[in-house]
């Protein structure tokens, strides 16, 4: 960065790119299905991953009906609840958020926040999303092949996860594997895009401290996401070959089923350090956009800056290095050296401090606003509710000592859903119901969304807040039936029906929502370019929806950064990014 | 894990360099108009391309890292038996160095508008990687027949495997090198196709370090640094 | 209003149903009452956080909410509150970690005096072994197993001939006497857990993992297995009875040992030898 005094440059034009640089369909092939154009990928990312999501959501169903009335539903096994338990969590931790958060949120708005034309690997891009279309129609084949998708828990420990006691034991678990190495081979085609894009492709004046949070949350994520989902691939790799080729990559000397197997010396352990050498880091993967994109709606709809934004971004950066280094509190019990456990116990629980410090600077951000109660908002304060309250059961799980008694308990469940599924999902919704107006030109329907979200909230926490107290009294997490059980009392069945029942309402709010989406693609409120009123430049293209190239002729340049609501002595009670200051428009400097 | 550990302290160092570059102690909101940055006037996509190429590199390296952190872990286990490592390997990295060494000639060539350079280079490192591969093949089918299965002992897997991922990146460089020759048989310029020919040098650059180190690691000769990696975190 | 009010009871409600749980854990039969002071401990502090992140959220979403005419607040940061802030969570969060660390430190110290005990998991089956006379476990592999030795203990290791084999039964512990658990599994990873002993910890095919513990009250406990181990997971039940000594011993003298299991299965035992290496 050169400290340039700024009046002496103001008056520059807007760095053009030479136009044989964007791609430009020919037909409504390559317009609409083989499109470049990152607003269409995105949208091709959030229907694919919705449309899984939905089969995830399915399977939850599923699950809380057996659980919650056991023995009811004759078409429930064992075997079929370990495999809904394990595409459920794969699913919607990968396939869904993931690709939702950088795939679906990072494709549309990272072009237009930093004022790019598009990605800067279009045909990349491209690709990305159809290897992601590939991956996710292998993951959905395991449904139809012999011996169904495999049953061996979303983390697909071996040696289980490859030998026959496990459902899906010899199509459901190669199969998997398969899709997962697609994932990450598609993904890190997109990711490079996103990264290289937010680097070069900022338009003039757009700083790194004048980007949205949703940039840097997007941007930090996918940065942990190209560094970690490799452990994944080695991982898959790995137990694909011990399955396929009988190497003893991960598999001990044991006996399956009474016939002692030609496996001999592997290491389970060594798989769970793979494994959550990703799996960590793709907790903050999933959080990092969620908390970017709370920060833009926080900000927005309470015609506030967002509160400490350096703190915000120094917080994210930190978050993004300290999760490289505490996976193994995944692992407190899985036999490893119990030594780790002090290590990873002191920076799992120092995480914690810029974690709380987000937590702190939303809530600042409310402060002395003017909060619009708007749907994005409403969303908004829901994740605060539901992210600090399955962060601070984080605390519990991530201090060593007491982790030994909820390990692999109810209360592991209620956490990572509170924490990862429904907090997440409560910004995936606000964003949803915040840039719908950009993406398609209406509003969406105010009075279904408002059905929407207080079902979706109330339902959710009803259902996950009591999770936790059958984990204390110490239900173990992927049972399919807690059946006779001398310290579990009858009570606790009656919780978990009424849990099932909160699921199910919640469950099919979620119709409303997507009936949502489709009606007000055509019967919503015009939304005009800007509806909120909101500073940053994704709202400032001249076309809504965008067109191609986002901008029209000429780049926008950036004056400010994207948080100057209520700006003292200002007009209006925000100043777009792209306007220029008062006194360079009274001078005329500006072309 | 030591190993990726290492590796992830190193990326984290470059990546806090270059924040350290960007001011992230401004203050954005007293900060009216417009301020250029260092990345002004490199738009254009050859800078970009650059930049995505370097961000592969790190997921690569990331990806070798965590294979030499498994391989570190496993050959611990007491059912280790090192494999013998074929002399062909020793002729097969000869054969990458000069690839490596024609790629160079080529970007060299194209620096100076040398045409013929270009293409020499390009077809000669071509060739040399072909030959590489098809050398890595040879030493699998020697060992092989030498009775190193893959699945007789995890020295052997890992072996396998290790050598199979860096093909497999190998052919991947050959499909871009085959791009960037197919535009020049079209009758691009030099200038069309300079990026993309450093580009491939950068590329083949690294993939040569990566199997030096992959060779140290499989033929014993960083047992040593990787006992003192173990240590580090047990 | 109206907003305000749900989010401030929705934090109510979470302490009401925290303080009229009646799903609370089960009652503690060994030393590690620890354990549950530090997640008491943990309740408390993060407790009085979320009430007072959401309270105030509540508060500014009711004072703050949009009216005609009003103005935001202009008020980038204030560097000092948020230092002051982050103190306070380092020092809350200090406060949570440093007795779990102490607590740890005793958790993975195994005191001189306990008795081992191996607990062996396999699809979907408890095994027990104790020390004989000699207080020493003799050696097993998974190489072994067959079905007249279903634990794969080693015949040819002396100090494996007194070891006393609990097959398909509960196992019995003497109250006030520490031991130390030796988990060992034949197959897959399992779990042996046991609420009411707060400890758990995995048992991985190949190695020997352990933890301790003190039983500090008699009764029968159920066993569980705590860690996914394949289609009959939830079925893989056995029971843990803590008893007084004298009863402790009676048990034990009619438990069999391994020599006079394997000596009642010579013929099959043969049968065996040949058929493996």
């Amino acid at each position: 960065m050169v400290d340039v005094p700024f009046d002496t440059i103001a008056g520059i034009p807007a760095a053009e790119a030479p136009d044989v640089e964007l791609y430009h369909p020919k037909s409504w092939w390559t317009r609409y299905v083989f499109s470049q154009d990152a607003k269409v990928i995105a949208i091709q990312y959030s229907i694919t991953a919705m449309s899984i999501g939905m089969v995830a959501l399915v399977l939850s169903w599923l699950m809380r009906l057996q659980l919650g009335f056991p023995g009811t539903f004759s078409f429930i096994d064992a075997n079929q609840y370990l495999q809904f338990i394990t595409m459920h969590g794969m699913i919607m931790v990968i396939y869904l958020l993931t690709a939702l958060f950088l795939g679906g949120f990072g494709n549309y708005l990272i072009p237009l926040m930093v004022g790019a034309r598009d990605m800067v690997f279009p045909y990349v891009n491209m690709l990305s999303y159809w290897v992601y279309l590939l991956a996710v129609l292998v993951l959905a084949s395991t449904f139809f092949v012999p011996g169904g998708p495999t049953g061996a828990g979303w983390t697909l420990y071996p040696p289980q996860a490859i030998l026959s006691g496990t459902p899906g034991q010899d199509w459901g678990i190669i199969l998997m594997l398969a899709s997962l190495i697609l994932f990450i081979i598609g993904f890190t085609m997109g990711g490079l895009n996103y990264v290289v894009t937010v680097l070069q492709a900022r338009t003039r004046g757009m700083t790194l401290m004048r980007l949205p949070l949703t940039v840097w949350g997007i941007f930090t994520a996918t940065v942990m996401a190209l560094l970690a989902f490799p452990a994944l691939l080695v991982a898959s790799v790995m137990l694909l070959l011990d399955r396929l080729l009988g190497t003893s990559f991960f598999m001990p000397t044991l006996v399956e089923m009474g016939e002692l197997t030609k496996y001999g010396g592997g290491s389970p352990i060594l798989f769970q350090h793979l494994f959550w050498f990703f799996g960590h880091p793709e907790v903050y993967i999933v959080a990092l956009p969620a908390f970017g994109i709370i920060s833009d709606l926080i900000s927005t709809h309470a015609r506030k800056n967002i509160f400490g934004y350096r703190m915000m971004v120094w917080a994210i950066v930190a978050i993004g290095a300290l999760s490289f280094v505490v996976w193994a509190h995944h692992m407190y019990v899985s036999g490893m050296n119990p030594y780790f456990g002090f290590f990873f116990a002191t920076t799992t629980l120092i995480i914690a401090i810029p974690t709380a410090i987000k937590v702190y600077n939303w809530v600042l951000t409310l402060w002395r606003g003017d909060i619009h109660l708007t749907i994005p908002m409403l969303f908004a304060l829901a994740f605060i509710i539901t992210f600090v309250n399955g962060g601070l059961t984080g605390l519990f799980l991530g201090n060593v000592v007491v982790d030994v008694p909820l390990s692999d308990t109810m209360f592991v469940v209620a956490h990572f859903h509170m924490v990862m599924g429904i907090a997440p999902i409560m910004a995936v919704f606000g964003g949803i119901y915040h840039w719908y107006p950009k993406v398609t030109g209406r509003m969406l329907n105010e009075a279904l969304g408002r059905f929407h979200f207080w079902v979706t909230f109330l339902g959710a926490y009803a259902v996950f807040f009591p999770m936790h107290y059958l984990g204390l009294l110490g239900v173990p997490r992927r049972y399919h039936d807690i059946g006779e059980t001398a310290f579990i009392p009858a009570s606790a069945h009656d919780l978990n029906a009424f849990m099932s029942v909160a699921a199910l309402i919640v469950g099919f709010a979620q119709l409303v929502f997507i009936f949502n989406l489709i009606w007000s693609l055509f019967k919503g409120k015009e939304a005009g370019g800007n509806p909120w009123g909101a500073a940053s430049l994704e709202w400032q293209t001249p076309e809504t929806p965008p067109g191609h190239g986002n901008w029209g002729k000429e780049l926008p340049i950036v004056y400010r950064w994207a948080y100057d609501y209520s700006v003292p002595g200002a007009g209006r009670d925000f100043v777009p990014q792209n306007e220029p200051p008062a006194r360079l428009s009274a001078q005329g400097a500006h072309p | 894990m030591s190993v990726i550990v290492l590796f992830m302290v190193g990326i984290a160092a470059i990546a806090g360099w270059w924040l350290s570059q960007q001011r992230l102690t401004a203050k954005p909101w007293l900060e009216e108009g417009v301020s250029v940055d260092l990345r002004e006037e490199s738009t254009a996509s050859p800078q970009a391309a650059k930049i995505g190429l370097g961000v592969f590199l790190a997921v690569v390296g990331s990806l070798f890292a965590l294979f030499i952190s498994a391989y570190s872990m496993r050959m611990n286990m007491v059912d280790w038996r090192t494999l013998p490592v074929p002399a062909l390997l020793w002729f097969n990295t000869g054969v990458l160095v000069l690839s490596s060494v024609a790629l160079q000639w080529a970007y060299i060539a194209a620096r100076r508008d040398d045409m013929d350079g270009i293409i020499l280079g390009l077809l000669s490192g071509g060739a040399f990687a072909v030959t590489f591969l098809v050398g890595q093949l040879l030493a699998w089918r020697q060992l092989n027949a030498a009775g190193y299965f893959v699945a007789s002992n995890p020295a052997n897997s890992f072996f396998y495997l290790i050598t199979a991922a860096h093909g497999l990146h190998v052919m991947g460089g050959l499909v871009a090198l085959g791009r960037t020759a197919a535009k020049l048989w079209r009758g691009a310029e030099v200038k069309q196709v300079r990026a993309s020919v450093e580009l491939c040098a950068i590329y083949w650059h690294f993939l040569l370090l990566v199997w030096l180190v992959l060779l140290g690691l499989l033929t014993g000769w960083t047992d040593n640094f990787v006992d003192i990696c173990r240590q580090l975190l047990s | 209003m109206a907003v305000a009010i749900i989010l401030l009871l929705v934090a109510i409600a979470s302490v009401v149903f925290h303080l009229f749980s009646p799903w609370w854990w089960t009652p503690l039969a060994s030393n590690w009452g620890y354990i549950d002071d530090t997640i008491t401990l943990t309740f408390w502090i993060t407790g009085a956080v979320f009430v007072a992140v959401v309270a105030f959220m509540a508060y500014c979403v009711f004072r703050f909410r949009h009216k005609e005419g009003r103005q935001a607040d202009y008020n980038p940061e204030n560097k000092r509150l948020e230092w002051w802030l982050s103190v306070g969570t380092g020092i809350g969060v200090a406060a949570m970690l440093a007795p779990g660390l102490v607590v740890w430190h005793q958790f993975v110290t195994v005191p001189a005096g306990a008795t081992e005990v191996e607990v062996m998991g396999q699809q979907w089956q408890w095994s027990y072994r104790l020390p004989g006379k000699d207080g020493r476990l003799g050696t097993s592999d998974a190489r072994l197993v067959s079905a007249d030795n279903p634990m794969g203990l080693n015949p040819d290791d002396p100090n494996g001939k007194d070891d006393i084999v609990i097959q398909n039964d509960d196992l019995h512990l003497a109250i006030g006497k520490p031991v130390k658990v030796l988990l060992r599994s034949i197959d897959v990873l399992h779990d042996f857990y046991v609420p009411e002993f707060r400890a758990k910890m995995d048992m991985i095919p190949g190695s020997v993992t352990y933890y301790w513990f003190t039983p500090t009250r008699t009764g029968t406990f159920e066993v569980l297995c705590a860690e996914l181990c394949g289609a009959a997971h939830a079925q893989m039940r056995s029971k843990v009875v803590v008893e007084e000594e004298k009863e402790y011993h009676a048990w034990l003298e009619k438990q069999r040992t391994f020599a006079e299991l394997s000596g009642q299965r010579n013929v099959a035992k043969a049968a065996y030898k040949t058929g493996s290496e």
